[in-house]
């Protein structure tokens, strides 16, 4: 019978038949190679919009640079960081405390922001 | 205390180092997760406060605006280099691309097929050494900053932006002399598969600096 608390090499307690998040084919090297191409691509995307004034002064700069952003932090999350491909308490782990930090950003945001200006306490 | 190498001994699996836990799950990967979570926060906080103070300095040198001295009749140019920074971005997503190379071969380090660039010790060098670059990019930016005329105690932009640049500069460091560590036990006893969770908990570390400058970079440099 398989010890059902071993761990491999990776840390996962790998024996929990139940468990179906739990899976361990981690991307090859290829796949990190792609992925740091795609970052790449990214990243100099952002730049170039960066450097051209009628599409800085439109709305939609900001929100293509957030957009932009938001998927080279997931990707690196989830293929560089494994976390797509790692146990759900890692995910939760993860997720959880980064949702407190996004409503707590939004919160402040807000609070030192709009609320600020429209209650007179900023100008 | 039981631990897994007894009972792995007793069943007949393979014996790893690591402490018997409730979840069956590794107890420094647990750890180093939440942290990483805990260091969200942390980072959340320091950048909520950079924007909060964002375009509220009441005197210069400015980010993305220039700035006239009205006693003076200075004029002062924005102070951030979107060039030098675009590159030490680059630099630090390829590090990144090294750090999991560098996991990758400490993985295959035992299998008889793998590849030449299979080499843990070229890719934890590499990544070690796009760390410093970074940070070497870092210490040129604030040295150009204060000899411009922006410290620390200069404005709202200067007290936030070096707290927030700065933090993440004290975190690249302490990963590049972990990533060095690693590197040393490589070149002595060299690192096998089942140092492989040794690896993971220092690339988990170095992504998370990595993803948290992705955030910087385009909140704190794009974004005007």
């Amino acid at each position: 019978m398989a010890n059902p608390y071993a761990h491999d090499a990776e840390g996962h307690g790998a024996h929990d038949p139940n468990d179906s998040h739990d899976t361990h084919g981690h991307p090859t090297a290829g796949t990190y190679i792609k992925v740091g191409l795609v970052l790449t691509l990214i990243t100099i995307v952002e730049v170039w919009a960066y450097y051209i004034p009628s599409f800085v002064a439109s709305h939609w700069f900001v929100p293509s640079l957030l957009i932009m952003s938001a998927v080279k932090f997931a990707t690196v999350v989830l293929f560089y960081m494994h976390l797509k491909y790692d146990h759900r308490l890692f995910r939760a782990l993860f997720t959880g405390p980064f949702i407190v930090a996004a409503f707590t950003m939004l919160g402040l945001m807000f609070l030192f922001g709009k609320l600020a200006v429209r209650l007179g306490l900023l100008t | 205390m039981a631990t897994v190498d007894t009972m792995a001994a007793d069943h007949g699996a393979v014996p790893m180092q690591h402490h018997y836990t409730t979840t069956g799950l590794d107890h420094r990967k647990i750890a180093i997760w939440a942290f990483i979570g805990s260091e969200c926060m942390l980072f959340t906080s320091l950048i909520s406060t950079y924007l909060i103070y964002k375009g509220r300095s009441l005197v210069g040198p400015l980010p993305h605006e220039i700035w006239r001295n009205p006693s003076t009749g200075q004029v002062l140019k924005p102070i951030l280099n979107i060039p030098v920074t675009s590159a030490s971005t680059f630099v630090l997503l390829m590090s990144s691309l090294a750090m999991v190379l560098a996991h990758d071969a400490v993985v295959n380090s035992e299998n008889p097929n793998r590849k030449g660039y299979q080499n843990s010790k070229l890719w934890l060098a590499a990544t070690a050494i796009l760390g410093t670059t970074f940070l070497g990019f870092q210490a040129f930016e604030f040295t150009s900053f204060v000899h411009e005329g922006l410290t620390i105690r200069t404005n709202l932009f200067g007290t936030s932006f070096f707290t927030l640049t700065g933090f993440h500069g004290g975190h690249v460091t302490a990963g590049v002399i972990w990533l060095l560590s690693l590197l040393a036990i490589d070149f002595k006893r060299g690192l096998k598969p089942s140092d492989a969770l040794n690896v993971d908990l220092a690339a988990l570390y170095w992504h998370f600096v990595d993803v948290v400058w992705i955030a910087i970079f385009t909140l704190v440099y794009l974004i005007k």
